[in-house]
């Protein structure tokens, strides 16, 4: 009797072990192209050791994106294609019941995506639906059910443990390294075409409005530029821009909350608790005090440079170099410097 | 048309507080901390009030979950024009242990019980940094969500809410009942003035239990530890020149 409950329980863990496998929502940045918070995803999925589905969901061009996520050295057995009109927008009421429906199907363990707006909206609707508590912007996976994750604004580090059969959890882009490429990872894409049981009559897609710009994408960006309140305007903020255009295609601008609230800059160049997460390996802030709002949006970053004219504010003890003195002469002068080497 | 409206506050250690982990890493400390409302509610509070301002809004009912000093928060959104509140008591290691999915389960439940048409809810609490509520309260009422808004507008049963997405601005269409959650620059709230503080403690304040609305709140997560992020050693002397600071740069490889 003892030995067959020992048996039974063997048995039923092997099974438990074999069948985890993992779902991650691919996201697109522009149509046809992988946005890069999907490539650090890629990575933390792989840690998982698990079987990893991707699913790609959108209006069009899905397709070229899924050939994409074939070239990434990771362990994605299959990528699901679901391009439809209905996906116009990406609502989470029709995205969520249609994911529901495919983890209904393939019962995944783990479910994952980056953290952008787009799965913030998404996989807590989803978790609902599934009866789980989610993780938000999970920073390391410490095994399938341990996870950490930054609270009170960066200034804590919470390890959790999650007894949910399933695990959905955002992944912080900045937390895990960029997916390596592979010429093949064998990964097969399947076209998802049958969407009838989805209806939404409750939202409707009006429009949307992106900010252009040449530069990187401020989370994925090898420099960020960065200034504050002190720029003073909006005009002044060329002196960040002039000095971003020196490393074409690794320098982005971004901005504290106080010069966004100014008007200086439109609020997706926003770093900190409120905006965006950024770890580049330089980071300059530039007229920018240092409140732990701030802070917590960049103080993973490798090299911190301050630039500042009051040599007493908080951003000095985090940064690595820091000048003190007035920015409308360090700057020019930085941006001349660099122009010669 | 006239709405009722629920609007979430959480009450969480002053967003200006350095907080400190426990050394015995079981928690942050929380005994004699300044609390105030979520910086978000209180956005979401504003937006609510102004419906009612603009008389789109009939009733707006503020709703929190926490141990007893809530009520002081729910005090805060009366005075700011809320015309009545709910209090969903849990104290004790039940509230150290109450986690997005449970609330969300009370607020759709509270939701339910006051009939409402809109749930305005902060779009994090600044706190545990979740970001879910909202979005999970939508899933658990089935009704359409607008998440992170910088401008609603609400006409014909319908809102159309204006998002802050990755990359710039977004517009959507929700049909009522939905759940709206608040973005940083949906307004600036306005301060309490003594009269009507004085006015708010006449307020009506219900006290209800997660058991009287049904509601499981048992954690699904185990908190482990809570540790300090690891420190960066920055603060030393600042640098004589510009030109140090690109020999610095181009000595640690990243010009």
């Amino acid at each position: 009797m003892h030995s067959r409950y020992i048996l039974c329980r063997l048995i039923s863990r092997t099974h438990t072990i074999r069948l985890s496998s993992t779902l991650v929502l691919a996201e697109q940045s522009d149509k046809g192209t992988l946005a890069p918070i999907t490539l650090n995803t890629l990575t933390a999925a792989k840690q998982l050791n698990n079987d990893v589905h991707c699913i790609i969901i959108g209006q069009e061009k899905c397709s070229e994106a899924a050939a994409e996520l074939q070239k990434f050295d990771t362990n994605i057995k299959k990528i699901f294609v679901a391009e439809n009109a209905l996906f116009k927008g990406l609502l989470p009421e029709v995205v969520t019941p249609f994911l529901l429906n495919l983890q209904k199907q393939n019962n995944y363990t783990h479910i994952l995506s980056g953290a952008s707006t787009y799965s913030k909206s998404v996989l807590p609707r989803l978790a609902a639906l599934l009866d789980v508590q989610p993780i938000t912007d999970v920073t390391k996976i410490i095994d399938s059910e341990k996870f950490t994750r930054n609270i009170y604004a960066g200034n804590a580090i919470l390890t959790l443990k999650s007894n949910d059969k399933i695990k959905i959890m955002t992944i912080r882009g900045t937390a895990f390294e960029v997916a390596k490429p592979n010429n093949n990872n064998g990964a097969q894409i399947e076209k998802l075409s049958s969407f009838d049981n989805i209806k939404n009559d409750q939202s409707e897609f009006v429009s949307q409005e992106l900010q252009k710009s040449e530069r990187p994408e401020l989370s994925a960006a090898r420099i960020v530029i960065s200034g504050g309140r002190a720029l003073k305007s909006k005009e002044n903020f060329k002196l960040l821009f002039d000095l971003a255009d020196l490393f074409p295609g690794q320098a982005a601008v971004g901005a504290s909350r106080a010069a966004v609230d100014a008007g200086y800059c439109p609020n997706d160049m926003q770093i900190g608790q409120t905006g965006k997460i950024v770890a580049p390996e330089l980071y300059i802030a530039i007229g920018i005090s240092g409140a732990i709002q701030h802070v917590a949006g960049m103080k993973d970053s490798k090299i911190i440079v301050a630039i500042n004219k009051d040599g007493d504010c908080p951003i000095y003890q985090i940064a690595d170099y820091s000048l003190v003195g007035d920015l409308f002469k360090i700057v020019p002068e930085l941006t001349e410097q660099l122009k010669k080497k | 048309m006239a709405i009722r409206v629920l609007v979430g506050v959480k009450r969480a250690i002053d967003y200006a507080v350095k907080i400190q982990v426990k050394s015995d890493k079981s928690g942050v400390v929380t005994d004699g901390v300044k609390h105030s409302m979520n910086p978000f509610d209180e956005i979401a509070v504003e937006e609510a009030i102004r419906l009612k301002e603009k008389k789109v809004a009939q009733e707006v009912i503020a709703v929190s979950c926490g141990p007893q000093q809530c009520q002081e928060t729910l005090r805060t959104a009366l005075a700011l024009g809320a015309d009545r509140a709910v209090h969903v008591e849990v104290s004790g290691k039940d509230y150290e242990m109450l986690q997005p999915l449970a609330i969300s389960k009370i607020l759709a439940a509270v939701a339910k019980k006051e009939n409402v048409d809109l749930i305005l809810l902060g779009k994090l609490a600044i706190d545990d940094d979740s970001n879910q509520a909202g979005q999970m309260v939508a899933g658990l009422l089935s009704w359409p969500q607008a998440m992170f808004a910088s401008k609603i507008e609400i006409k014909d049963k319908k809102a159309e809410v204006t998002r802050e997405i990755d990359g710039g601005l977004e517009t959507v269409r929700v049909t009522l009942p939905a759940v709206i959650t608040a973005d940083l620059r949906l307004n600036q709230p306005r301060f309490a003035n003594l009269p009507s503080i004085q006015k708010a403690k006449k307020k009506p304040l219900t006290k209800m239990t997660p058991s009287e609305l049904n509601v499981d709140i048992k954690p699904r997560q185990e908190y482990l530890t809570y540790e300090e992020p690891p420190k960066r050693k920055g603060g030393g002397k600042p640098l004589a020149s510009v030109e140090e600071l690109v020999g610095k740069l181009k000595q640690a490889g990243v010009l």
